[in-house]
Protein backbone atom coordinates (compact mmCIF):
# COMPACT_ATOMS: atom_id res chain seq x y z
CA UNK A 1 0.00 0.00 0.00
CA UNK A 2 1.47 3.14 -0.84
CA UNK A 3 1.79 6.03 1.37
CA UNK A 4 -0.70 8.48 1.54
CA UNK A 5 -0.13 12.42 2.44
CA UNK A 6 -1.21 12.22 5.98
CA UNK A 7 -4.57 14.93 6.06
CA UNK A 8 -3.10 16.29 9.61
CA UNK A 9 -0.23 17.41 11.04
CA UNK A 10 1.65 15.08 13.89
CA UNK A 11 0.21 17.28 16.77
CA UNK A 12 -1.25 15.15 19.40
CA UNK A 13 -3.64 17.99 20.37
CA UNK A 14 -4.56 18.20 16.55
CA UNK A 15 -8.37 16.22 16.56
CA UNK A 16 -8.69 15.92 13.28
CA UNK A 17 -6.89 13.04 13.40
CA UNK A 18 -7.10 11.55 16.89
CA UNK A 19 -4.99 8.33 16.09
CA UNK A 20 -1.83 10.75 17.02
CA UNK A 21 -2.86 10.96 20.76
CA UNK A 22 -3.21 6.76 20.53
CA UNK A 23 0.63 7.30 18.94
CA UNK A 24 1.63 9.00 22.15
CA UNK A 25 0.37 6.59 24.25
CA UNK A 26 1.79 3.55 21.92
CA UNK A 27 5.07 5.67 22.29
CA UNK A 28 5.16 5.71 26.46
CA UNK A 29 3.79 1.55 26.00
CA UNK A 30 7.12 0.72 23.86
CA UNK A 31 9.39 2.75 26.06
CA UNK A 32 7.96 0.87 29.63
CA UNK A 33 6.97 -2.85 27.73
CA UNK A 34 8.52 -3.03 24.31
CA UNK A 35 6.76 -3.84 20.89
CA UNK A 36 4.91 -6.85 22.45
CA UNK A 37 3.15 -4.61 25.00
CA UNK A 38 2.64 -2.14 21.96
CA UNK A 39 0.87 -4.88 20.04
CA UNK A 40 -1.23 -5.63 22.43
CA UNK A 41 -1.78 -1.98 24.04
CA UNK A 42 -2.76 -1.30 20.28
CA UNK A 43 -5.83 -2.66 19.71
CA UNK A 44 -7.13 -2.28 23.09
CA UNK A 45 -7.10 1.70 22.60
CA UNK A 46 -8.61 1.59 19.45
CA UNK A 47 -11.11 -0.47 20.98
CA UNK A 48 -11.69 1.93 24.19
CA UNK A 49 -11.72 5.10 21.77
CA UNK A 50 -14.27 3.40 19.45
CA UNK A 51 -16.15 2.61 22.22
CA UNK A 52 -16.32 6.04 24.40
CA UNK A 53 -16.65 8.36 21.25
CA UNK A 54 -18.50 5.81 18.93
CA UNK A 55 -20.95 2.83 20.18
CA UNK A 56 -21.16 4.54 24.12
CA UNK A 57 -23.15 7.18 23.04
CA UNK A 58 -24.31 5.71 20.39
CA UNK A 59 -25.96 2.43 22.42
CA UNK A 60 -27.49 4.17 25.35
CA UNK A 61 -28.97 7.81 24.08
CA UNK A 62 -29.44 6.68 20.00
CA UNK A 63 -29.86 3.50 20.06
CA UNK A 64 -31.99 2.82 23.01
CA UNK A 65 -33.46 6.60 23.93
CA UNK A 66 -33.63 8.06 20.52
CA UNK A 67 -35.19 5.44 18.76
CA UNK A 68 -38.05 4.78 21.50
CA UNK A 69 -38.50 8.46 21.70
CA UNK A 70 -38.49 9.47 17.37
CA UNK A 71 -40.43 5.91 17.32
CA UNK A 72 -42.75 7.91 19.96
CA UNK A 73 -43.56 10.81 17.77
CA UNK A 74 -43.85 8.79 14.82
CA UNK A 75 -46.73 7.11 16.27
CA UNK A 76 -48.07 10.21 18.24
CA UNK A 77 -46.86 9.80 21.70
CA UNK A 78 -44.25 10.79 24.07
CA UNK A 79 -41.79 7.97 24.48
CA UNK A 80 -39.71 7.92 27.90
CA UNK A 81 -40.05 10.80 29.66
CA UNK A 82 -40.24 10.09 33.24
CA UNK A 83 -36.36 9.44 33.96
CA UNK A 84 -34.07 12.10 34.61
CA UNK A 85 -34.50 15.36 32.31
CA UNK A 86 -36.65 14.45 29.06
CA UNK A 87 -36.13 11.14 29.88
CA UNK A 88 -32.86 10.88 29.10
CA UNK A 89 -31.47 8.40 31.72
CA UNK A 90 -33.79 6.04 30.45
CA UNK A 91 -31.33 3.42 29.07
CA UNK A 92 -29.18 3.48 32.49
CA UNK A 93 -32.39 2.38 34.35
CA UNK A 94 -33.03 -0.31 31.49
CA UNK A 95 -29.46 -1.47 32.49
CA UNK A 96 -30.01 -1.34 35.96
CA UNK A 97 -33.45 -3.29 35.90
CA UNK A 98 -31.94 -5.90 33.47
CA UNK A 99 -29.33 -6.42 35.76
CA UNK A 100 -30.72 -6.54 38.76
CA UNK A 101 -33.88 -8.85 37.08
CA UNK A 102 -34.11 -12.92 38.17
CA UNK A 103 -32.81 -14.84 34.78
CA UNK A 104 -34.92 -18.01 35.07
CA UNK A 105 -33.80 -20.91 33.03
CA UNK A 106 -36.69 -23.04 32.16
CA UNK A 107 -37.12 -26.58 32.91
CA UNK A 108 -35.62 -28.78 29.84
CA UNK A 109 -33.54 -26.33 28.36
CA UNK A 110 -30.24 -26.47 27.18
CA UNK A 111 -28.04 -24.70 29.83
CA UNK A 112 -24.55 -24.85 27.92
CA UNK A 113 -26.32 -23.85 24.65
CA UNK A 114 -28.86 -21.42 26.26
CA UNK A 115 -26.03 -19.30 28.31
CA UNK A 116 -23.33 -19.66 25.41
CA UNK A 117 -26.02 -17.99 22.71
CA UNK A 118 -25.40 -14.33 23.91
CA UNK A 119 -21.93 -14.63 23.86
CA UNK A 120 -21.82 -16.07 20.37
CA UNK A 121 -24.23 -12.97 19.59
CA UNK A 122 -22.17 -10.13 21.20
CA UNK A 123 -18.74 -11.17 20.17
CA UNK A 124 -18.92 -10.51 16.26
CA UNK A 125 -20.50 -7.36 17.32
CA UNK A 126 -17.85 -5.98 18.76
CA UNK A 127 -15.25 -7.66 16.48
CA UNK A 128 -17.34 -5.86 13.72
CA UNK A 129 -15.76 -2.76 14.88
CA UNK A 130 -12.37 -3.85 14.19
CA UNK A 131 -11.87 -2.65 10.19
CA UNK A 132 -14.38 0.32 10.28
CA UNK A 133 -12.11 3.53 9.04
CA UNK A 134 -13.30 6.39 11.50
CA UNK A 135 -10.43 8.26 9.58
CA UNK A 136 -7.68 8.02 7.51
CA UNK A 137 -6.07 6.63 10.00
CA UNK A 138 -8.19 5.93 12.58
CA UNK A 139 -8.44 1.94 12.07
CA UNK A 140 -8.11 -0.78 14.43
CA UNK A 141 -6.99 -3.41 11.54
CA UNK A 142 -6.54 -2.52 8.33
CA UNK A 143 -6.62 -5.50 6.75
CA UNK A 144 -7.38 -6.51 2.83
CA UNK A 145 -10.52 -8.47 2.95
CA UNK A 146 -12.59 -6.44 5.35
CA UNK A 147 -15.45 -6.82 3.29
CA UNK A 148 -15.36 -10.89 3.24
CA UNK A 149 -14.67 -10.17 7.22
CA UNK A 150 -17.81 -7.81 7.47
CA UNK A 151 -19.86 -10.85 5.67
CA UNK A 152 -18.34 -13.83 8.08
CA UNK A 153 -19.19 -11.53 11.31
CA UNK A 154 -22.62 -10.35 10.23
CA UNK A 155 -23.71 -14.01 9.52
CA UNK A 156 -22.58 -15.14 13.23
CA UNK A 157 -26.39 -13.95 14.69
CA UNK A 158 -27.73 -16.46 12.82
CA UNK A 159 -25.86 -19.06 14.64
CA UNK A 160 -26.52 -17.60 17.67
CA UNK A 161 -30.21 -16.91 17.16
CA UNK A 162 -30.41 -20.82 16.62
CA UNK A 163 -28.76 -21.62 19.81
CA UNK A 164 -30.72 -19.69 22.03
CA UNK A 165 -33.84 -20.92 19.68
CA UNK A 166 -32.73 -24.70 20.10
CA UNK A 167 -31.79 -24.39 23.42
CA UNK A 168 -34.78 -23.08 24.93
CA UNK A 169 -36.72 -26.16 24.75
CA UNK A 170 -39.84 -24.50 23.49
CA UNK A 171 -41.77 -24.72 20.14
CA UNK A 172 -42.07 -20.66 19.60
CA UNK A 173 -38.73 -20.82 20.10
CA UNK A 174 -37.98 -23.12 17.59
CA UNK A 175 -40.01 -21.72 14.72
CA UNK A 176 -38.28 -18.29 15.67
CA UNK A 177 -34.65 -19.95 15.27
CA UNK A 178 -36.18 -21.83 11.93
CA UNK A 179 -37.71 -18.43 10.64
CA UNK A 180 -34.38 -16.55 11.08
CA UNK A 181 -32.38 -18.91 9.62
CA UNK A 182 -34.51 -19.30 6.36
CA UNK A 183 -34.87 -15.16 5.87
CA UNK A 184 -31.06 -15.26 6.30
CA UNK A 185 -29.82 -17.56 4.07
CA UNK A 186 -32.36 -15.88 1.95
CA UNK A 187 -31.15 -11.96 2.21
CA UNK A 188 -27.45 -13.20 2.52
CA UNK A 189 -27.44 -14.05 -1.63
CA UNK A 190 -28.52 -10.44 -2.99
CA UNK A 191 -26.54 -9.03 -0.15
CA UNK A 192 -23.05 -10.68 -1.15
CA UNK A 193 -24.15 -10.44 -4.59
CA UNK A 194 -24.18 -5.97 -4.09
CA UNK A 195 -20.85 -6.06 -2.04
CA UNK A 196 -19.30 -7.99 -4.73
CA UNK A 197 -20.34 -5.21 -7.29
CA UNK A 198 -18.56 -2.37 -5.16
CA UNK A 199 -15.53 -4.58 -5.19
CA UNK A 200 -15.76 -4.65 -8.62
CA UNK A 201 -16.11 -1.22 -9.26
CA UNK A 202 -13.01 -0.01 -6.41
CA UNK A 203 -10.55 -3.22 -7.19
CA UNK A 204 -10.11 -3.83 -3.31
CA UNK A 205 -11.41 -5.30 -0.56
CA UNK A 206 -10.29 -3.25 1.84
CA UNK A 207 -12.13 -0.32 3.51
CA UNK A 208 -9.92 2.34 3.84
CA UNK A 209 -8.69 1.82 0.10
CA UNK A 210 -11.91 1.89 -1.12
CA UNK A 211 -12.84 5.06 1.32
CA UNK A 212 -9.52 6.59 -0.68
CA UNK A 213 -10.99 5.13 -3.93
CA UNK A 214 -14.12 7.47 -3.45
CA UNK A 215 -12.09 10.03 -2.32
CA UNK A 216 -9.61 10.22 -5.53
CA UNK A 217 -12.49 9.69 -8.00
CA UNK A 218 -14.46 12.69 -5.94
CA UNK A 219 -17.60 10.33 -6.28
CA UNK A 220 -19.68 8.37 -3.93
CA UNK A 221 -20.70 4.44 -4.51
CA UNK A 222 -24.17 5.42 -3.92
CA UNK A 223 -24.22 7.60 -7.28
CA UNK A 224 -22.48 4.89 -9.28
CA UNK A 225 -24.85 2.40 -7.92
CA UNK A 226 -28.33 3.56 -6.40
CA UNK A 227 -30.10 0.39 -6.20
CA UNK A 228 -27.03 -1.28 -4.97
CA UNK A 229 -27.92 0.36 -1.44
CA UNK A 230 -30.99 -0.18 -1.77
CA UNK A 231 -30.61 -3.63 -1.83
CA UNK A 232 -27.54 -3.49 0.96
CA UNK A 233 -30.41 -1.65 3.31
CA UNK A 234 -33.11 -4.34 2.91
CA UNK A 235 -30.83 -7.14 3.04
CA UNK A 236 -29.15 -5.95 6.28
CA UNK A 237 -32.55 -5.50 8.02
CA UNK A 238 -33.72 -8.65 7.28
CA UNK A 239 -30.63 -10.09 8.41
CA UNK A 240 -30.61 -7.31 11.47
CA UNK A 241 -34.44 -8.87 12.30
CA UNK A 242 -35.24 -4.97 12.17
CA UNK A 243 -38.98 -4.60 12.79
CA UNK A 244 -40.49 -4.17 9.61
CA UNK A 245 -38.95 -7.18 8.54
CA UNK A 246 -38.62 -9.07 12.06
CA UNK A 247 -40.96 -12.35 11.51
CA UNK A 248 -38.33 -14.54 13.93
CA UNK A 249 -39.77 -12.47 16.63
CA UNK A 250 -43.08 -11.69 15.42
CA UNK A 251 -45.48 -11.07 18.66
CA UNK A 252 -48.14 -11.62 17.36
CA UNK A 253 -47.42 -14.99 15.71
CA UNK A 254 -44.76 -16.64 17.89
CA UNK A 255 -44.72 -14.59 21.39
CA UNK A 256 -41.29 -13.42 21.30
CA UNK A 257 -39.43 -15.75 18.95
CA UNK A 258 -35.84 -17.51 19.69
CA UNK A 259 -36.09 -14.73 23.04
CA UNK A 260 -39.23 -16.50 24.80
CA UNK A 261 -37.61 -18.30 27.48
CA UNK A 262 -35.01 -15.43 27.51
CA UNK A 263 -34.59 -13.17 30.79
CA UNK A 264 -32.78 -10.87 32.43
CA UNK A 265 -28.86 -10.12 31.54
CA UNK A 266 -29.08 -12.79 28.94
CA UNK A 267 -32.16 -11.00 27.00
CA UNK A 268 -30.48 -8.03 27.86
CA UNK A 269 -27.37 -8.85 25.62
CA UNK A 270 -29.42 -9.96 22.75
CA UNK A 271 -31.58 -6.50 22.91
CA UNK A 272 -28.51 -4.41 23.03
CA UNK A 273 -26.49 -6.05 20.38
CA UNK A 274 -29.14 -5.77 17.94
CA UNK A 275 -28.65 -2.10 18.26
CA UNK A 276 -24.82 -2.44 17.82
CA UNK A 277 -25.33 -4.66 14.80
CA UNK A 278 -27.68 -1.96 12.79
CA UNK A 279 -24.69 0.72 13.85
CA UNK A 280 -21.91 -1.61 12.51
CA UNK A 281 -24.18 -2.06 9.13
CA UNK A 282 -24.51 1.95 8.93
CA UNK A 283 -20.78 2.21 9.45
CA UNK A 284 -20.66 0.13 6.50
CA UNK A 285 -22.85 1.65 4.34
CA UNK A 286 -21.54 4.87 5.06
CA UNK A 287 -18.00 3.86 4.34
CA UNK A 288 -19.07 1.83 1.40
CA UNK A 289 -21.36 3.36 -0.54
CA UNK A 290 -21.18 7.35 1.33
CA UNK A 291 -17.40 7.80 1.31
CA UNK A 292 -16.27 7.36 4.57
CA UNK A 293 -15.04 9.64 6.59
CA UNK A 294 -14.43 11.91 3.12
CA UNK A 295 -16.45 14.61 1.86
CA UNK A 296 -15.07 15.91 -1.33
CA UNK A 297 -12.28 17.68 0.22
CA UNK A 298 -13.81 18.96 3.54
CA UNK A 299 -12.27 16.57 5.36
CA UNK A 300 -9.39 18.95 5.21
CA UNK A 301 -10.97 21.55 8.11
CA UNK A 302 -13.83 19.24 9.71
CA UNK A 303 -12.37 15.90 11.60
CA UNK A 304 -12.83 13.01 9.68
CA UNK A 305 -14.37 11.04 12.10
CA UNK A 306 -17.05 13.62 13.04
CA UNK A 307 -18.15 13.33 9.28
CA UNK A 308 -18.29 10.33 9.58
CA UNK A 309 -20.31 10.13 12.39
CA UNK A 310 -22.80 11.90 10.97
CA UNK A 311 -23.26 9.90 7.98
CA UNK A 312 -23.33 6.54 10.27
CA UNK A 313 -26.38 8.43 12.29
CA UNK A 314 -27.73 9.57 8.97
CA UNK A 315 -28.15 6.44 7.78
CA UNK A 316 -28.96 4.61 10.87
CA UNK A 317 -32.15 7.18 10.74
CA UNK A 318 -33.17 5.71 8.25
CA UNK A 319 -33.73 2.05 10.28
CA UNK A 320 -35.37 4.13 12.81
CA UNK A 321 -37.84 5.42 10.63
CA UNK A 322 -38.44 2.45 8.47
CA UNK A 323 -39.11 0.57 11.72
CA UNK A 324 -41.45 3.16 13.07
CA UNK A 325 -43.81 3.68 9.35
CA UNK A 326 -43.70 0.12 7.92
CA UNK A 327 -46.23 -2.86 8.64
CA UNK A 328 -44.42 -6.37 9.38
CA UNK A 329 -44.76 -8.25 6.32
CA UNK A 330 -45.71 -12.16 6.34
CA UNK A 331 -42.87 -15.20 5.62
CA UNK A 332 -43.91 -16.12 2.25
CA UNK A 333 -43.73 -12.57 0.98
CA UNK A 334 -40.45 -12.05 2.23
CA UNK A 335 -39.37 -15.20 0.98
CA UNK A 336 -41.20 -14.26 -2.70
CA UNK A 337 -39.31 -10.59 -2.81
CA UNK A 338 -35.90 -12.19 -1.58
CA UNK A 339 -35.58 -15.09 -4.56
CA UNK A 340 -37.83 -13.71 -7.28
CA UNK A 341 -37.24 -9.87 -6.47
CA UNK A 342 -34.08 -8.49 -5.41
CA UNK A 343 -31.50 -11.66 -6.60
CA UNK A 344 -32.63 -11.12 -10.36
CA UNK A 345 -32.14 -7.45 -9.59
CA UNK A 346 -28.63 -7.84 -7.61
CA UNK A 347 -27.33 -9.81 -10.72
CA UNK A 348 -28.68 -7.49 -13.01
CA UNK A 349 -26.61 -4.77 -10.99
CA UNK A 350 -23.12 -6.87 -10.52
CA UNK A 351 -23.55 -7.03 -14.43
CA UNK A 352 -23.89 -3.12 -15.45
CA UNK A 353 -21.01 -2.45 -12.82
CA UNK A 354 -18.91 -5.20 -14.68
CA UNK A 355 -19.20 -4.04 -18.03
CA UNK A 356 -18.56 -0.65 -16.62
CA UNK A 357 -15.53 -1.56 -15.23
CA UNK A 358 -14.14 -3.31 -18.26
CA UNK A 359 -14.92 -0.30 -20.28
CA UNK A 360 -13.09 1.78 -18.25
CA UNK A 361 -10.34 -0.65 -17.88
CA UNK A 362 -9.73 -2.04 -21.58
CA UNK A 363 -10.39 1.84 -22.85
CA UNK A 364 -8.07 3.02 -20.54
CA UNK A 365 -10.39 6.27 -19.51
CA UNK A 366 -8.59 8.41 -17.09
CA UNK A 367 -11.16 10.78 -16.52
CA UNK A 368 -13.22 9.74 -13.27
CA UNK A 369 -16.31 11.92 -14.68
CA UNK A 370 -17.16 9.12 -16.49
CA UNK A 371 -18.44 7.24 -13.37
CA UNK A 372 -21.20 10.31 -13.51
CA UNK A 373 -22.05 9.22 -16.64
CA UNK A 374 -21.84 5.37 -15.83
CA UNK A 375 -24.18 6.23 -12.49
CA UNK A 376 -26.74 8.15 -14.72
CA UNK A 377 -27.46 4.95 -16.62
CA UNK A 378 -27.53 3.13 -13.92
CA UNK A 379 -30.07 4.95 -12.27
CA UNK A 380 -32.32 4.64 -15.20
CA UNK A 381 -31.93 1.22 -16.21
CA UNK A 382 -32.58 0.24 -12.38
CA UNK A 383 -35.53 2.06 -12.43
CA UNK A 384 -36.81 0.34 -15.40
CA UNK A 385 -36.09 -2.85 -14.05
CA UNK A 386 -37.61 -2.31 -10.93
CA UNK A 387 -40.83 -1.42 -12.71
CA UNK A 388 -40.69 -3.51 -15.45
CA UNK A 389 -39.53 -6.44 -12.95
CA UNK A 390 -42.51 -5.61 -10.35
CA UNK A 391 -44.71 -5.85 -13.44
CA UNK A 392 -44.01 -9.01 -14.69
CA UNK A 393 -44.67 -10.38 -11.01
CA UNK A 394 -48.28 -9.09 -10.75
CA UNK A 395 -46.98 -7.00 -7.71
CA UNK A 396 -49.32 -3.76 -7.32
CA UNK A 397 -49.72 -0.95 -5.35
CA UNK A 398 -53.02 -1.32 -2.96
CA UNK A 399 -55.42 1.07 -3.95
CA UNK A 400 -55.69 3.75 -1.40
CA UNK A 401 -58.59 3.44 0.47
CA UNK A 402 -61.27 5.97 1.70
CA UNK A 403 -60.95 7.58 5.42
CA UNK A 404 -63.07 5.08 7.90
CA UNK A 405 -66.69 6.44 7.68
CA UNK A 406 -66.56 6.58 11.35
CA UNK A 407 -63.86 9.31 11.30
CA UNK A 408 -65.03 11.19 8.86
CA UNK A 409 -68.12 11.93 10.33
CA UNK A 410 -66.77 12.53 13.72
CA UNK A 411 -64.22 14.87 12.13
CA UNK A 412 -61.15 12.99 13.31
CA UNK A 413 -59.13 14.00 15.31
CA UNK A 414 -59.34 17.33 17.16
CA UNK A 415 -56.46 18.21 19.61
CA UNK A 416 -58.13 20.00 22.98
CA UNK A 417 -57.52 24.22 22.71
CA UNK A 418 -57.57 25.49 26.36
CA UNK A 419 -58.56 28.94 25.25
CA UNK A 420 -61.63 27.73 24.24
CA UNK A 421 -62.38 25.57 27.13
CA UNK A 422 -63.31 22.12 27.08
CA UNK A 423 -65.86 21.64 23.83
CA UNK B 1 0.30 -7.42 7.51
CA UNK B 2 -0.31 -10.16 9.77
CA UNK B 3 0.09 -7.84 12.62
CA UNK B 4 -3.65 -6.66 11.53
CA UNK B 5 -4.80 -10.22 12.13
CA UNK B 6 -2.84 -10.11 15.65
CA UNK B 7 -5.08 -7.47 16.66
CA UNK B 8 -8.14 -8.62 15.42
CA UNK B 9 -7.35 -11.43 17.55
CA UNK B 10 -6.69 -9.69 20.92
CA UNK B 11 -9.98 -7.87 20.08
CA UNK B 12 -11.46 -11.16 20.07
CA UNK B 13 -10.65 -11.64 23.53
CA UNK B 14 -11.97 -8.54 24.69
CA UNK B 15 -15.32 -9.33 22.30
CA UNK B 16 -15.81 -12.75 24.36
CA UNK B 17 -14.63 -11.27 28.08
CA UNK B 18 -17.19 -7.91 27.48
CA UNK B 19 -20.13 -10.48 27.04
CA UNK B 20 -19.14 -12.93 29.80
CA UNK B 21 -18.74 -10.45 32.23
CA UNK B 22 -22.07 -9.29 31.99
CA UNK B 23 -23.65 -12.71 32.41
CA UNK B 24 -21.25 -13.74 35.01
CA UNK B 25 -22.01 -9.81 37.45
CA UNK B 26 -25.61 -10.67 36.46
CA UNK B 27 -25.42 -14.20 38.06
CA UNK B 28 -23.21 -13.14 40.77
CA UNK B 29 -25.57 -10.33 41.92
CA UNK B 30 -28.38 -13.37 43.31
CA UNK B 31 -25.68 -14.37 45.74
CA UNK B 32 -25.38 -10.63 47.25
CA UNK B 33 -28.82 -10.41 47.38
CA UNK B 34 -29.27 -7.73 44.72
CA UNK B 35 -31.17 -9.92 42.31
CA UNK B 36 -34.00 -12.41 43.28
CA UNK B 37 -33.53 -15.62 43.58
CA UNK B 38 -36.38 -17.52 43.70
CA UNK B 39 -36.78 -21.20 43.82
CA UNK B 40 -38.49 -22.55 41.35
CA UNK B 41 -41.91 -24.83 41.23
CA UNK B 42 -43.07 -26.72 38.74
CA UNK B 43 -45.18 -24.26 37.47
CA UNK B 44 -42.85 -21.80 36.98
CA UNK B 45 -40.57 -24.06 35.46
CA UNK B 46 -42.78 -25.43 32.87
CA UNK B 47 -41.61 -24.22 29.42
CA UNK B 48 -43.94 -21.29 28.10
CA UNK B 49 -46.62 -22.09 25.95
CA UNK B 50 -49.45 -19.28 26.53
CA UNK B 51 -50.63 -20.05 29.94
CA UNK B 52 -51.55 -23.86 28.83
CA UNK B 53 -49.54 -26.65 30.03
CA UNK B 54 -46.68 -27.94 27.87
CA UNK B 55 -48.01 -30.57 25.15
CA UNK B 56 -45.40 -33.07 23.76
CA UNK B 57 -42.33 -32.72 23.28
CA UNK B 58 -41.00 -29.10 22.62
CA UNK B 59 -38.55 -30.00 19.44
CA UNK B 60 -41.17 -30.42 16.88
CA UNK B 61 -41.28 -30.69 13.14
CA UNK B 62 -40.66 -28.19 11.14
CA UNK B 63 -42.44 -27.18 7.50
CA UNK B 64 -39.66 -29.11 5.13
CA UNK B 65 -39.82 -25.67 3.11
CA UNK B 66 -36.81 -24.75 5.10
CA UNK B 67 -34.44 -27.32 3.46
CA UNK B 68 -35.40 -26.04 0.02
CA UNK B 69 -34.02 -22.61 1.29
CA UNK B 70 -30.81 -24.29 3.02
CA UNK B 71 -30.25 -26.08 -0.62
CA UNK B 72 -31.10 -23.07 -3.12
CA UNK B 73 -28.07 -20.73 -0.50
CA UNK B 74 -25.87 -23.67 -1.17
CA UNK B 75 -26.26 -23.32 -4.83
CA UNK B 76 -25.64 -19.54 -4.72
CA UNK B 77 -23.94 -18.14 -2.05
CA UNK B 78 -21.08 -20.29 -1.95
CA UNK B 79 -20.58 -19.84 -6.20
CA UNK B 80 -20.73 -16.10 -5.54
CA UNK B 81 -18.24 -16.18 -2.73
CA UNK B 82 -15.84 -17.56 -4.89
CA UNK B 83 -16.23 -14.62 -7.24
CA UNK B 84 -14.62 -12.26 -4.66
CA UNK B 85 -11.18 -13.22 -5.77
CA UNK B 86 -11.90 -12.11 -9.34
CA UNK B 87 -13.34 -9.48 -8.69
CA UNK B 88 -10.19 -7.76 -6.91
CA UNK B 89 -7.97 -8.44 -10.02
CA UNK B 90 -10.35 -7.44 -12.44
CA UNK B 91 -7.93 -4.86 -14.17
CA UNK B 92 -5.10 -8.18 -14.64
CA UNK B 93 -7.60 -10.55 -16.13
CA UNK B 94 -9.23 -8.18 -18.38
CA UNK B 95 -11.87 -9.37 -20.61
CA UNK B 96 -10.78 -13.05 -21.03
CA UNK B 97 -11.86 -13.17 -17.36
CA UNK B 98 -15.07 -11.35 -17.46
CA UNK B 99 -15.96 -13.67 -20.04
CA UNK B 100 -15.24 -16.46 -17.90
CA UNK B 101 -17.09 -15.28 -14.97
CA UNK B 102 -20.11 -14.50 -17.21
CA UNK B 103 -20.20 -18.34 -18.36
CA UNK B 104 -19.80 -19.52 -14.57
CA UNK B 105 -22.65 -17.33 -13.72
CA UNK B 106 -24.91 -18.42 -17.06
CA UNK B 107 -24.65 -22.08 -15.30
CA UNK B 108 -26.16 -20.72 -11.81
CA UNK B 109 -28.46 -19.09 -13.91
CA UNK B 110 -29.91 -21.67 -15.04
CA UNK B 111 -29.88 -23.39 -12.04
CA UNK B 112 -31.70 -20.53 -10.75
CA UNK B 113 -34.09 -20.56 -13.25
CA UNK B 114 -34.97 -24.97 -13.17
CA UNK B 115 -35.47 -23.92 -9.21
CA UNK B 116 -37.74 -21.44 -10.14
CA UNK B 117 -39.55 -23.29 -12.34
CA UNK B 118 -40.19 -26.17 -10.22
CA UNK B 119 -41.73 -23.67 -7.57
CA UNK B 120 -38.72 -23.97 -4.98
CA UNK B 121 -38.97 -20.14 -4.79
CA UNK B 122 -42.35 -19.65 -3.66
CA UNK B 123 -42.99 -19.79 0.14
CA UNK B 124 -46.37 -22.32 0.45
Amino acid sequence: MEERDSLATDNWWDLRDLSNIAGEILDLAERIGGNELAFIVSPIIGFVAAFLIFILPTQLFLGVYGERKIIGRMQSRYGPNRVGPFGLLQPIADAVKLLTKESYTPRGADILVMYTAPIVFVAPAVMLMAVIPFGPNMVIADIPVAVLYFLAMASFPVIASFMAGWGSNNKYSLFGAMRIVAMTLSYEVPLVLVLLGTVVITGTMSLQDMVWWQSDNNIWLVFIAPVALVIFFIAVSAELNRTPVDIAEAESEIVAGYLTEYSGMKWGLFYGMDIAYALASACFAATIFFGGWSLFGLEQWVPPWILFIVKVYAFYFLFIWTRGTLPRLRIDQLMKFAWQFMLPLAALNLLLLAVQRLIVVEAEIETSAIWWLFGGINLIIAAAAIYGWAKVLGYRRDEVPERPRLVKEVGGYVPYDSSKGAR
Amino acid sequence: MLDEYGHIAILAIIAIIFPLGAVITSWAFQYIRVRPRVPGNPVKADTYECGLRTEGPSLVQFNFRFYYIALLFLLFDVEIVFLYPWAVVFDEVGFVGFLKVMLFLSTFLVGGLYAWRKGALEWR
